[in-house]
């Protein structure tokens, strides 16, 4: 939209978390952060990452959705849910691939970045952005992030099989053309217990 | 319903209710509800100029003929003639001694040219057999709903003449 589009660089992040009480400004979701704010290795790291919908070209979220309550709107924005039509099941919280939904039981209904779209759509930067220090999240033209990053920005992502394609852009080193991950990389399959996590 | 969608592999029900709101081609209830009311606008306008029309409408004048003089004609003869102008072919029919009539000759279904069949005593069609009557030119029988157009006519010195027709917009 207005030539610009979202870059999510999570080696920039510093965890300040600005994003996420900027994001709770926002009028579309006042009060709410949508940002996934994870700590990545707490135990042995200070490393933090911040990022947004990745509003996938065929989301899945939507796809699962049996209510029709997630759509993707002609600019290319994956709304969060449709208040009248969430009936808080879930699906999409354990289908999106990126882990982006999230239900929020006060009110029964999914909620996620939606881009901050009563900004975005009239030319505005999404809350996030505007606040970021480091620009681990930014929202600029093409031209410029070429002009001032050495990373590129990838949007093609492979979960096993599953190819998505996203309107926002992970900043990846630059001989990727996508960024691949096995799921079962991560399934623990050791024989101790799973060490209770820090967070 | 297939005739409203656009050929698509995606079952009905993801067609109408795609993820991408620039595909959905399901109609909400306010949708719906505005092209009632459009709808109905537009048939009220119809309908009142149709109206109008009808409260306006003056059968048009045309100029007497001369047909054909008084004896011209035998009983249970014919004569063809155009009227009102040179491209409107009608049939002049002498069914008794003293009774002139005389019709449009295009049969009301398809055009045809009518002809009269002297033993039956009717106007017939050949293409579909629709028959009229020589009283009146309702019709008897056949494809054609409306009665034949009937020429008036009328008698001055000895000459039938047509002056008018009658029963052309039904």
């Amino acid at each position: 939209m207005f030539g610009m589009e979202f870059y999510v660089d999570p080696s920039r992040c510093i965890g300040c978390q600005s994003c996420l009480k900027a994001c709770e400004e926002c009028e579309t979701h006042r009060g709410v952060s949508m940002i996934n704010f994870d700590f990545v290795d707490r135990a042995d790291s200070i490393a933090t990452a911040a990022y947004v919908c990745w509003h996938c070209d065929n989301p899945t979220c939507a796809q699962v959705c049996p209510a029709d309550a997630i759509k993707k709107y002609e600019d290319g924005i994956v709304g969060s849910s449709l208040k009248p039509r969430c009936i808080a099941c879930s699906n999409c919280v354990l289908a999106c691939p990126f882990g982006i939904p999230k239900l929020v039981p006060e009110y029964e209904q999914m909620m996620k970045c939606d881009m901050c779209y009563d900004r975005t759509s009239v030319g505005k930067r999404p809350m996030c952005a505007t606040v970021c220090p480091s620009q681990a999240l930014s929202y600029v033209t093409p031209e410029t992030i070429a002009a001032t990053r050495r990373e590129k920005p990838v949007n093609t992502f492979w979960f096993g099989e599953q190819k998505i394609t996203t309107k926002v852009f992970m900043m990846a080193p630059a001989a990727t053309d996508a960024i691949s991950i096995d799921v079962a990389d991560y399934i623990w399959e050791g024989e101790h217990e799973l060490a209770p996590q820090a967070f | 319903m297939s005739w409203l969608r656009r050929p698509s592999e995606a079952p009905l029900w993801q067609d109408e209710f795609s993820v991408f709101t620039a595909d959905e081609r399901y109609v909400n209830r306010r949708q719906f509800t505005k092209f009632l009311t459009l709808t109905s606008f537009a048939m009220l306008a119809g309908n009142l100029w149709i109206l109008a029309r009808s409260i306006f409408y003056r059968a048009p004048k045309y100029a007497p003929l001369a047909v054909a003089a008084l004896g011209e004609v035998p009983v249970g003869a014919v004569k063809l003639f155009a009227y009102p102008s040179p491209r409107d072919p009608c049939i002049l029919v002498r069914p008794a001694d003293d009774t002139y009539i005389a019709y449009s000759q295009k049969c009301t279904h398809l055009s045809c040219a009518v002809y009269y069949a002297r033993a039956q005593n009717r106007l017939e069609c050949p293409c579909h057999q629709g028959y009229f009557s020589i009283t009146d030119g309702s019709v008897l029988q056949g494809p054609p709903q409306r009665p034949l157009p009937r020429v008036a006519l009328e008698t001055r010195d000895g000459k039938l003449f047509a002056v008018g027709m009658e029963g052309e917009r039904t």
